[in-house]
């Protein structure tokens, strides 16, 4: 915790009226939690989004006469039991969890609002939305994905859907209690009053003011999904091998882990610094947009 | 007390109701044909008729949905495919296991992580806030599987403390049972401890604000007392809450720590299950295990309502 940073920000009086937006973001880059969650995930997410240009060699090329080297100069990271460069998986497996992770939030997005929009607005549709939200959420979130991807067979689309599935209830959850706060506010049933529809009023009056949980809730989210899908992949339920999945190349390395630790060391070190980096990103997103904790600083 | 334990139970009955229609509807979601599924590219025309029959699939949906219930009501969920055994057997003789292990790891969340937040909170903005802030955020980050293994490299091959993995039931050697599962809990703790540590400070700041604990101070009350009889006795009742989403937690991590070190619980079976798609232990496994956190929950609820006299007078 920054110590008393943001009650510096309270003192501090704008020379000029600054928008809200703009403020935000300058609050976020002074907090220090923020910053260093921006940069581990920023470190993953870049090395996902560049993969391509970080290694021209095959993830999955097999070398029979390169098994188990150690990390070197010729091999960065090290190579497998099948003597794949470790580098070149654990790359493209920080782009496969991105695009997983991304997948998961965006379902989240779109689901949640709307599952959660819904129930919150209309009363009439919140028992029945919330008593199916009740049950999914009593199923353990790890079992419910596994029972999932039982039926559906494993794959990474799969692992997405089931991710989806396990935690759009909780998204929807958090959205639907902001939205049933704003809908009881004045300025909302003076929208009401003046004639706006519904759809108008949810689009233009309720939701944007519901968006700082949600978004603290979407990287926590991120956070799960990358962690979860790496488990499932890690218990053979996720991608197939040999998908360099970070959680495949942990599975494959633990039969060596005594003779090769790093095979498990470099993935399981890089899942958790994408999952750190988010949820730091998560505290200070939280701090600084969810003004009933700013003043606990 | 027993007016709200009723209630609560009759409340979870809907939950209860669409869990069971969820995880019915999860067989037949499989897409194609599950018999072929099960019996593989190589099975007969009569053999996946037998599957199917086995499975009750050959009966129109809502004959299967009632045989479902009338099944659930005697509790007979179907015949694991793997085991030959019935569901709820196996199910019955892993889940001691599996609870032994949570129970072990619920100590060990509660202890560390009440401890190091209570103390983070005391000493906020200190180095010791600022140490167990980061333990608890390490814990929530780093995947149990990924600490499991590194304990097993050290604890185990390393320094040959601790066996790799195995199980020894307690009633058979309570020493042995300690030694295998020690490292399976801790690994299994370390994120609902970081999770407790962090919900723990956060309240205890919230109660040591508040005025009654300035009144206990200037009327110059022990610090310790102060501490203990007002802040902490206060900030644990809505920490009682987070208790069902730790063991919702500890039961779902209980999957990779038992594969991990082979451990013979409800989480091996259910992976064994997945994996040699034996999808009646799957349904049956994954229902049972529901409807016991929705229990604990219940149990929860009570104990709040027994720790805080307003929830039991607004009756809610």
């Amino acid at each position: 915790m920054p110590a008393g940073a943001p009650l510096e920000d309270e003192l501090e009086v704008p020379e000029r009226r600054q928008s809200p937006l703009r403020m935000t973001v300058v609050r976020l880059f002074r907090h220090q939690l923020f910053l260093s969650g921006l940069v581990l995930f920023g470190l993953i997410a870049v090395v996902g989004v560049l993969a391509p240009l970080l290694t021209d060699i095959n993830p999955n090329k097999l070398g029979m006469r390169t098994r188990f080297q150690a990390p070197d100069a010729a091999f960065l990271f090290g190579t497998d039991n099948f003597g794949r460069s470790l580098w070149s998986r654990t790359v493209w497996g920080a782009q496969l969890s991105m695009m997983i992770g991304l997948s998961v939030v965006l379902l989240n997005a779109v689901f949640g609002t709307l599952i959660g929009a819904l129930a919150g607005y209309f009363p009439r549709l919140d028992n029945v939305l919330m008593r199916v939200n009740d049950a999914l959420m009593a199923f353990p979130a790890i079992l419910l994905a596994i029972a999932i991807t039982a039926v559906l067979g494993p794959s990474i689309v799969n692992a997405i859907l089931a991710l989806a599935i396990v935690y759009i209830p909780r998204t929807a959850r958090i959205v639907r209690a902001s939205v049933i706060v704003l809908r009881e506010m004045e300025y909302v049933q003076a929208a009401i009053a003046a004639g706006a529809g519904h759809w108008r009023i949810l689009r233009r009056h309720i939701l944007p003011n519901a968006m700082a949980p949600l978004i603290v809730q979407l990287s926590f989210l991120f956070a799960y999904a990358v962690l979860s899908e790496a488990t499932l992949s890690f218990l053979g339920l996720g991608a197939v091998p040999p998908t360099p999945t970070w959680g495949n190349i942990m599975a494959e390395g633990r039969q060596y882990m005594v003779e090769a630790p790093w095979i498990i060391t470099i993935p399981g070190i890089a899942l958790m610094i994408t999952v750190m980096g988010l949820n730091l990103l998560g505290d200070g997103l939280r701090d600084v947009l969810d003004p009933r904790l700013r003043i606990q600083q | 007390m027993a007016g709200i334990a009723l209630r609560r139970l009759l409340g979870a009955l809907p939950v209860l109701l669409i869990v069971s229609l969820i995880t019915f509807a999860l067989l037949r979601l499989i897409p194609g044909d599950p018999s072929s599924v099960i019996g593989g590219p190589s099975a007969t025309a009569d053999q996946l008729a037998q599957i199917r029959r086995n499975l009750g699939l050959d009966e129109p949906l809502p004959m299967q949905l009632v045989h479902w219930y009338a099944g659930l009501l005697q509790g007979n969920l179907g015949r694991s495919l793997l085991m030959g055994q019935g569901v709820v057997e196996v199910t019955f003789e892993r889940l001691p296991v599996t609870l032994g292990l949570s129970l072990y790891a619920l100590v060990i969340t509660l202890v560390a992580g009440l401890a190091s937040g209570i103390v983070a909170a005391l000493r906020q903005n200190t180095w010791v806030d600022q140490l167990a802030m980061m333990v608890a955020m390490l814990g929530i980050s780093v995947p149990n599987f990924f600490l499991g293994l590194l304990g097993i490299i050290f604890f185990a091959v390393k320094l040959g403390w601790l066996p790799t993995g195995g199980y020894v039931p307690f009633s058979q050697d309570p020493w042995e049972w300690f030694r295998t599962t020690t490292m399976p809990a801790v690994s299994l703790a370390m994120l609902q401890m970081g999770l407790l540590a962090r919900i723990t400070r956060s309240t205890m700041l919230e109660v040591l604000r508040q005025d009654y604990i300035r009144t206990a101070r200037a009327k110059g009350l022990p610090g310790r007392q102060v501490v203990v009889k007002h802040a902490l006795a206060n900030a644990l009742i809505p920490i009682t809450t987070v208790i069902g989403i730790i063991v919702s937690l500890l039961i779902s991590g209980s999957v990779v720590t038992e594969t991990l070190f082979s451990i013979p619980g409800m989480g091996q079976l259910l992976t064994q299950a997945v994996l040699n798609r034996d999808y009646p232990m799957v349904q049956g496994g994954l229902l049972l295990t529901t409807v016991f956190l929705v229990l604990v929950n219940i149990m929860v609820d009570i104990c709040y309502a027994f720790l805080d006299p307003r929830v039991r007078y607004d009756g809610k």
